[in-house]
């Protein structure tokens, strides 16, 4: 990742005269962070349950108190390392696959699309930002199934392509690169190296780019959680479980589990550790996550 | 969405092929897989597939045109219909509660001198990180009186939990699944919108004598109106989807039928009982659907706008 990223600029600038409210004793607003705490424990209920379900054994999920820790964790973890020979570790592993390169693709396809669309007026603009957008009203499956069978043509179905190329395109990612294109670059700027005699591709490449690398990299996130989340697509196109995404493996296991309870706790223990990975890009790139990036940035 | 820059005009002079080029990439992709697998799905919806005699050797089945039939018993499907009715009726349970939700997480993390807002705001964030499946499958333990810590509390008050894996409490697990997945994500969304408003409409405010509520009300909430209305249409988009939760609840209860959302049974009629054809024209049915619901709201969105200010 490039480190061109500038200091998140603060909303309220300090050049403002502010006589109230700077006045006013920095009191805690309780009220409302009282009423924030709540919604975040609601939201740690199904997190803390699963690292407490994970540590236990067979005999002890159905047994123990919900949120008591059990015995079993490093057995579960052996467990489903071994089973079928380690198949979880492949899925993780292309879950990785599927995401990072669909992500990074898509992001990159996404930064040149909404540059254009954000800088440059051109015949059928508009119509073409409708057409790409229109592609997020698509049902998935209305996709999926011929896409399948399209690939099943072109002998990719059952493929990594068949699960990789499809995710590169993303509406959403266009529409939020050309968002922070047209609030990240100031006109002025690109007018100013056009004068320099800078050549459109190469204007984009060393001034734009390098303007929109936040915003990208959060286009990267974004993207990069959907496709490690998606599961309908990789459900339709895969039949081999070595090239499942995790989404799908769990799925499988847990089909089986329905009939063989033993596999709960695989489930349990494999769902844990199925969202560390998207959890610490969470954690570890917060500040690309800073999403007020995208006010400030240009306002004068 | 935010005004268009006033600029853009300087660029407009160099008539260039540039942008042209620029939308190459994403031109191509768009073609190969939106554009080609939608025209082969209304192709394949027209489509049907003949059987001569027993329906054995490589020239028993051939396919052939079968005009609009397809479209008739498909939208005769009371299926598709019951279907289309439960996904209706989770949507009218979810979206409001999930954007209600959004919309108040939001406006109190812009509360000023609110404590452990970037811990709220993360944790509440959080579940967007976990798959639907995930999700389902954490929240279906937790619906399973043996499991739920909820249950238990409620046993030890000698009372008993509601069902929530049959009838009619089947609605309310699947809510309560979304509302737990998306409502961080769509706090987001308007946060920043928030976020993105000048400083200088509330010093206004708050010199006039405003409470932070009155401001809320008076003028974030319309001055966010933009992306409530975006995130009313993903939502509602999303819901007509759904897809991973329902299947992965399936094991669990057997409330929940192969055909209980839309995309279920176009999965079942594709898959598990081999009629693509049928599918496609289901599937046509469902994307015009979705394209006309969408369309429509945007227009009421637009006319409302226009008319009202």
């Amino acid at each position: 990742m490039s480190t061109t990223t500038a200091p998140a600029p603060r909303r309220t600038a300090p050049a403002l005269p502010r006589k109230g409210s700077a006045a006013a004793p920095r009191r805690t607003a309780w009220t409302p962070t009282l009423l924030l705490l709540l919604g975040a424990v609601y939201c740690l209920v199904p997190v803390v349950w699963v690292v407490t379900a994970a540590t236990k054994s067979r005999q002890e999920l159905f047994t123990t108190f919900t949120y008591a820790p059990g015995s079993g964790f490093w057995d579960n973890l052996a467990e489903l390392s071994s089973y079928r020979g380690g198949v979880y570790w492949q899925w993780m592993a292309n879950s990785a696959l599927y995401a990072g390169a669909g992500a990074l693709l898509s992001a990159a396809v996404s930064g040149v699309t909404g540059y254009a669309l954000a800088k440059y007026r051109f015949r059928g603009r508009s119509t073409v930002f409708n057409v790409l957008l229109a592609g997020v009203l698509m049902p998935p499956i209305t996709l999926a199934v011929p896409q399948y069978l399209l690939m099943s043509k072109a002998g990719l179905a059952d493929s990594y392509w068949s699960v990789l190329l499809p995710s590169v395109l993303s509406p959403y990612g266009i529409y939020l690169s050309r968002i922070y294109a047209e609030a990240a670059i100031p006109d002025e700027v690109v007018e100013a190296a056009r004068v320099d005699g800078a050549r459109e591709w190469r204007l984009f490449r060393s001034v734009a780019l390098p303007m929109m690398v936040p915003g990208l990299v959060t286009v990267f996130l974004f993207q990069f959680v959907a496709i490690w989340n998606n599961f309908l697509l990789p459900y339709i196109m895969l039949g081999d479980d070595h090239k499942f995404p995790v989404t799908v493996g769990l799925y499988s296991l847990l089909q089986q589990g329905a009939n063989e309870p033993a596999l709960y706790t695989l489930v349990i223990t494999g769902a844990l550790l199925s969202v560390l990975p998207l959890i610490a890009l969470f954690l570890g790139m917060q500040r690309y996550w800073r999403v007020d990036l995208l006010s400030g940035a240009v306002k004068s | 969405m935010a005004s268009p820059p006033p600029a853009a005009r300087a660029l407009r002079r160099r008539g260039s092929l540039a942008p042209y080029g620029f939308l190459g990439p994403a031109a191509l992709l768009f073609t190969l897989f939106f554009a080609l697998p939608i025209g082969f799905a209304v192709y394949l919806s027209l489509r049907a597939v003949k059987v001569k005699g027993l329906g054995l050797g490589s020239h028993a089945r051939t396919e052939v045109w079968a005009g609009l039939s397809n479209y008739t018993s498909a939208l005769s499907d009371s299926e598709l219909l019951s279907g289309s009715g439960r996904v209706l009726l989770y949507g009218a349970l979810l979206v409001p509660t999930m954007l209600g939700a959004a919309l108040f997480f939001a406006l109190l993390l812009d509360v000023p001198r609110v404590r452990f807002g970037a811990f709220s705001r993360l944790v509440i964030f959080l579940p967007y990180a976990v798959p639907g499946i995930v999700a389902s499958t954490l929240w279906g333990f937790l619906y399973l009186p043996q499991v739920s810590p909820g249950y238990y509390l409620l046993t030890q008050a000698g009372m008993s939990g509601p069902d929530l894996l049959h009838g009619g409490g089947l609605y309310l697990a699947m809510a309560n699944i979304a509302v737990w997945g998306g409502t961080g994500f769509n706090m987001i969304v308007i946060y920043t919108s928030l976020r993105a408003l000048p400083a200088e409409l509330y010093e206004a405010a708050r010199l006039d004598g405003c409470s932070e509520l009155q401001i809320a009300l008076r003028v974030k909430i319309p001055l966010v109106a933009p992306s409530l209305v975006l995130t009313f249409f993903f939502s509602m988009i999303a819901t007509l989807q759904v897809f991973a939760e329902p299947m992965t609840l399936k094991p669990l209860t057997n409330s929940m039928s192969s055909t209980w959302s839309p995309l279920m049974k176009v999965y079942r009629d594709a898959f598990v009982q081999g009629n693509v054809y049928s599918a496609a024209a289901t599937s046509v049915v469902i994307a015009a659907a979705t394209l006309l619901l969408s369309f429509g709201f945007l227009k009421l969105v637009n006319k409302r706008t226009n008319g009202g200010s």
